[in-house]
């Protein structure tokens, strides 16, 4: 051990007593805003976060940062969310989420595969190697936000799972538990939520099954543990807190689907041609900016997904 | 008990200057909460879509807040509640204005043929947009001396739009929800008890010969 003498302390480590002076002035304006309270608050959530960080993540480059994007913060991802089970304001699942158990976990893969199985929750952490992906992410309600995602392609599931010829499309079926979820109360959508997509659009490079965002693990209120984010979708389509993956020979019907045929399809791509029956998607409010920016075919991922819906009427299958 | 209703009766001129003071002033905490909230960070990651909830809450409230005045003097037999009623009003249009002024500035950036087709397009807008012209009238005749102009008959009748625009409110709000209509149907309830109070009221002042209190104009 190295016990330094006072004769170590460098003459800059030296407080003044002006500066000394200066910092009380500065903590008597600090405490007055009642910002001190704040402090062992903060200190503790930046252990919690350092604590919270996961392990052996790697960025993939071929996803990184868009050119002209610029990340979201992590707050604003954390504090503005729809996740109905938790309540249908976006600031309810932030306060409400906290309810959610996400240990024990597993996930049910079955249906139409060849080796169905029940994942453990840490064992999908440890399925592929953990990927951070930088992706646009685009609601419905016409608002997005850029997001570093952890995870790994679906694709390395499913490869897994081995899907029989006839799966032809995967659903995903999310917890719908009364007793940790407040907004389940509420009749809103027919519980549980579910999702789904075409095998071709599960089987995707860009469709990531995942387990955290900004280098940590998914907070409770963006659908921890587990969720999909496929992100030349509208957002809702990727389920959050997934219980069930399921190969199927038809297409599902999804919650929004059955909530409202006429205003949420099934593919729900980003299409800024096609307007929601009451809002026009043409553009949207990137959170953080005032200004509203125009919204991307595809959500800006037209180059890798369209040649998916070749010969599609996408006016009819929105 | 010292206090009782009774006292309310006849409070006296300054008492009533001093409650309308009050609900101005109360009435402007949603404003200020918006403009202290703007820096300071509370109104969230989309301050904007906060913005124009909160003043479109806020013009609905209103409404409501101006359309229990005339059946709470009945009930409470408190005629000075009626020189609450402008401000009341007033107030509501106030927001009202904010909400139209935060959609074509900040959710439509002055584009004039935008703004113009979006209310033709969208069911919610059009109806929204109908409520906030029906509400000039009103707050344009609000004034002693136009309502002098008019004479209590012309100035009633224009002012029974406030009953429409209620309707409109609410299917504004109802139209513009996602899925969940708790709100709305809140509002609707509100209203459908304040507008049936009058009708059932109106109905028994028919019968009886008496004159109708629905809606008067201000007395000061
Ligand atoms: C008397 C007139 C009006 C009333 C009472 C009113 C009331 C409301 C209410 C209660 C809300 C929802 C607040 C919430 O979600 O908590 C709202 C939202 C909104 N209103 Fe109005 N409004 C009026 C006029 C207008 C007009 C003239 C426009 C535009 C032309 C407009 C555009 C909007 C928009 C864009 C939203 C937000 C929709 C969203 O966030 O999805 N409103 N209004």
């Amino acid at each position: 051990m190295l016990i330094r003498r006072s004769t170590d302390i460098l003459p800059s480590e030296i407080t003044t007593e002006s500066q000394y002076n200066s910092r009380r002035d500065w903590l008597k304006a600090a405490g007055a805003m009642g910002l001190i309270a704040g402090l062992p608050a903060l200190s503790a959530r930046d252990a919690q976060a350092q604590a919270g960080k996961l392990a052996g993540v790697k960025p993939n480059a071929a996803y990184g940062l868009p050119d002209g994007e610029k990340l979201n913060k992590f707050d604003e991802l954390k504090n503005y969310c729809n996740f109905y089970e938790f309540g249908t304001d976006k600031t309810d699942p932030p306060a409400n989420a906290k309810s959610l158990k996400t240990r024990p976990w597993t996930v049910a893969v079955e249906g139409e595969v060849l080796k169905p199985k029940v994942f453990d929750i840490d064992e999908l952490f440890k399925l592929a190697p953990l990927e951070e992906r930088i992706y646009r992410f685009r609601c419905v309600e016409a608002w997005s936000m850029v997001v570093p995602w952890v995870g790994f392609p679906l694709s390395a599931l499913i490869n897994a799972v081995q899907p029989k010829g006839n799966a032809k499309f995967v659903e995903f079926v999310t917890l719908a538990d009364k007793a940790q979820m407040p907004g389940l109360r509420a009749g809103v959508l027919d519980w549980p939520y579910t999702e789904g997509l075409r095998m071709d659009e599960a089987m995707h490079p860009l469709t990531l099954l995942t387990l955290g965002a900004f280098g940590e693990a998914l907070p409770n209120q963006n659908g921890a543990p587990i969720r999909m984010t496929i992100p030349w979708k509208y957002g809702f389509k990727g389920g959050k807190s997934i219980v069930k993956i399921r190969f199927v020979e038809k297409e599902p019907r999804t919650a929004w689907v059955k909530a409202g045929p006429s205003e949420y399809g099934f593919y729900s791509n980003v299409n800024p041609t096609v307007d929601h029956a009451r809002w026009t998607q043409a553009t949207e409010r990137r959170l953080g900016e005032f200004g509203k920016r125009k919204s991307l075919m595809f959500n800006g991922y037209t180059d890798q997904v369209a040649s998916m819906y070749t010969g599609m009427d996408l006016k009819k299958f929105f | 008990m010292a206090i009782h209703l009774n006292n309310f009766r006849s409070p006296s001129a300054t008492f009533v200057q001093r409650v309308k003071w009050l609900l101005i002033v109360l009435g402007m905490m949603p404003l200020l909460r918006l403009i202290a909230g703007f820096p300071l960070g509370w109104l969230g990651a989309n301050p904007i879509e906060f913005i124009t909830r909160s003043t479109g809450t806020w013009t609905i409230v209103g409404i409501a807040v101006t359309l229990s005045i005339t059946p709470l003097r009945k009930l409470l037999n408190w005629p000075w509640l009626i020189r609450l009623r402008r401000a009341a009003g007033l107030l509501a249009f106030f927001y009202a204005s904010l909400h139209f002024t935060t959609y074509i500035w900040f959710d439509r950036f002055f584009d004039v043929d935008d703004i113009i087709k979006d209310i033709i397009k969208r069911p919610f807008i059009t109806v929204g947009f109908a409520a906030f012209v029906l509400l000039i009238p009103l707050a344009a005749t609000s004034k002693n001396s136009i309502i002098k102009k008019l004479g209590a008959k012309r100035w009633q009748r224009i002012h029974y739009l406030i009953y429409l625009i209620a309707i409109l409110a609410v299917i504004h709000y109802w139209w513009l929800v996602k899925k969940d209509l708790t709100q709305p149907i809140i509002y609707a309830v509100v209203f459908a008890v304040l507008l049936g109070v009058r009708l059932i009221w109106k109905l028994r002042s028919v019968s009886s010969e008496k004159p109708p209190l629905v809606a008067k104009p201000p007395s000061d």
